[in-house]
């Protein structure tokens, strides 16, 4: 589409016009979007314009894509899907943005997630639970939800996610999406609602990997707004994309293939390791021990951040705030209470307790201290792993996607769904998640790859080949 | 385990109001968590500096110029309550 844009044989104003009128017919029932850009026409006509002047335009000109409503847009409401910014219009936009829009792509509009990133299901937005396009009784993941969900249902070419334990790659799994977290540091968190600082990343999904990859080497690189940006070079990954594996070591940590792998899922990762295999890579078994540690790690670490970023909201100077004219404060503290008591949600209340009594003192070095120094331990076994193959193949998640309303009652059960993804986040290396297939019942199933730090190229590389491999022409029911 | 009293006294720390079902609720769903995490404590961890973010980032120091930003107007526009670009909060006492 980007190339037939630019050869001018379609415009961008039809292709623009064209998701949204898939977006006026399908977001009532997909809750995929929060907000729509209402600029988004002006904008596709302005790259009409431009080409129409053989001006240069930029790699994603004319791109419609979705932004995850939890990355700033200067003028157009970012809610983070939570109440305490539910009239939120940021004054600046983050750097993802403004590389993307530099670029040429279409912002469509803000899409869905669980309430400032928190969750694996998309249900705790204040927004309403958005659905998986593929089955609309099971939740399309989280927290990046309704970016699957609008990709996966013909709502935008691609979308912006975020990702701190799983968040772009489950809900790639969930919609048979290709997505990518990055290597710590590759993509600026500049303008991003910061959920754990030390974690999070955004990153691209997208229907195949070359685009996927193409997204992502317009948003990374260094940006001197955030301090933990990398210098490392930006490759050119979508150009350099070579699916011959012949001398890639691909290990299979065996901790990933246990018992409590849903056996639909343990098929496909099966079936996508056959296809790394005959595209000559060779597997090895390896062991990453701490893995069954990771989710109490992850929890522990993310919500003590959560907890410390999640105090600016004090209903002074931007978001909600408590109604006082008929109950006024008796002091300042209760002026904070009842202000951030109302505007967050009980998933974010209990993460902000979490967070907060595990740094108090009392339970720190027990809890806070002690997650990262078996992080570090976490990081030296990868490193170590990394050091005799190149990827790691395993699932996504235990399962394929579940029904709404089937965890959410059980926080711990929703906490241990992200058991393999959350290791990355805490190691800081890059991980994608690629379509392999259906379970029995017809949802997709991903696979998970795993490099060491900043080798994107060999999951583009890897996940090219499984892609071909799997040659999936299966389309949700929506879009037939 | 944590204790509704504990729970309690952590939402004050963090300065948020909860209801006594809240309370009740998080007391008996975050005890199973922690629980769960003890788990953590298995691990021999004696002299291990902890690992607080994951790569090894050099940090760098960007040149101390002024940029133009957004003007007070657009800095303060969200503000619950102002008074020209002044942030207004209700009179508190104590």
């Amino acid at each position: 589409m980007r190339d037939a844009i630019a050869k001018r044989e379609i415009r961008a104003r039809e292709v623009t016009e064209k998701f949204m009128g898939q977006i006026e017919k399908w977001n009532p029932r997909l809750n995929a979007y929060i907000t729509l850009n209402e600029q988004a026409l002006e904008q596709a006509k302005q790259i009409d314009q431009r080409l129409s002047r053989n001006e240069k335009v930029g790699a994603l000109a004319g791109v419609p894509v979705a932004i995850k409503d939890l990355l700033c847009t200067k003028g157009l409401r970012t809610t983070a899907a939570s109440k305490i910014l539910h009239n939120f219009v940021p004054p600046f936009s983050a750097t993802v943005v403004e590389r993307l829009e530099a670029a040429g792509a279409i912002n469509l509009g803000k899409t869905n997630l669980d309430e400032f990133a928190m969750g694996s299901s998309s249900e705790t937005s204040h927004f309403g639970i958005s659905k998986n396009p593929w089955n609309l009784e099971y939740v399309p993941g989280g927290s990046s939800g309704g970016s699957a969900a609008a990709v996966a249902g013909g709502l935008a070419c691609a979308a912006v996610g975020t990702d701190t334990g799983g968040s772009i790659r489950q809900p790639s799994s969930f919609c048979g999406l290709v997505g990518v977290k990055p290597t710590y540091g590759r993509v600026s968190r500049y303008g991003i609602v910061a959920y754990a600082s030390s974690l999070d990343q955004a990153g691209p999904m997208a229907r195949t990997v070359e685009d996927a990859a193409l997204v992502l080497e317009t948003i990374a690189g260094r940006d001197e707004r955030d301090s933990t940006t990398s210098r490392e070079n930006v490759p050119q990954w979508s150009q350099k994309i070579s699916t011959n594996l012949k001398g890639l070591k691909v290990g299979l940590p065996k901790e990933y293939y246990s018992d409590q792998v849903h056996p639909d899922t343990r098929e496909r990762v099966d079936q996508a390791v056959e296809a790394v295999r005959a595209a000559g890579a060779e597997t090895v078994e390896v062991s990453l021990s701490l893995t069954d540690l990771a989710v109490s790690i992850y929890y522990l670490v993310a919500t003590s951040e959560a907890s410390s970023n999640l105090a600016r909201y004090d209903g002074v100077r931007f978001g909600y705030r408590s109604d006082f004219s008929k109950r006024p404060a008796e002091d300042i503290a209760e002026f904070y209470c009842r202000t951030r008591g109302e505007g967050f949600g009980s998933e974010v209340k209990r993460r902000i307790i979490l967070g907060t009594y595990a740094l108090s003192s009392g339970y720190y070095d027990a809890y806070y201290k002690k997650a990262c120094q078996v992080r570090r331990l976490m990081r030296e076994q990868f490193l170590e792993v990394f050091s005799r193959c190149q990827i790691l193949m395993g699932p996504v998640c235990v399962s394929p996607a579940f029904k709404i309303g089937g965890r959410i009652a059980d926080p711990l059960k929703m906490y241990l769904n992200d058991i393999f993804t959350t290791s990355a986040n805490l190691v800081g290396i890059p991980g994608m998640s690629v379509p392999a297939g259906f379970s029995k019942a017809g949802l997709p199933i991903g696979v998970q790859l795993l490099a060491a730090h900043f080798q994107e190229q060999h999951l583009f590389n890897a996940g090219k080949a499984i892609e071909e491999a799997m040659d999936i022409k299966e389309l949700p029911h929506v879009l037939q | 385990m944590i204790s509704e009293e504990e729970v309690s006294r952590v939402a004050d720390l963090a300065r948020l109001s909860l209801s006594t079902e809240e309370v009740q609720r998080l007391a008996t769903q975050l005890s199973v968590v922690l629980q769960h995490f003890d788990q953590v404590a298995k691990v021999a961890t004696d002299g291990i500096e902890p690992l607080v973010t994951p790569t090894d980032v050099l940090e760098f120091r960007r040149d101390d110029k002024v940029h133009p930003w957004a003007n007070a107007e657009a800095a303060t526009q969200n503000a619950p309550e102002k008074v020209g670009n002044l942030f207004k909060v209700p009179p508190v006492v104590g």
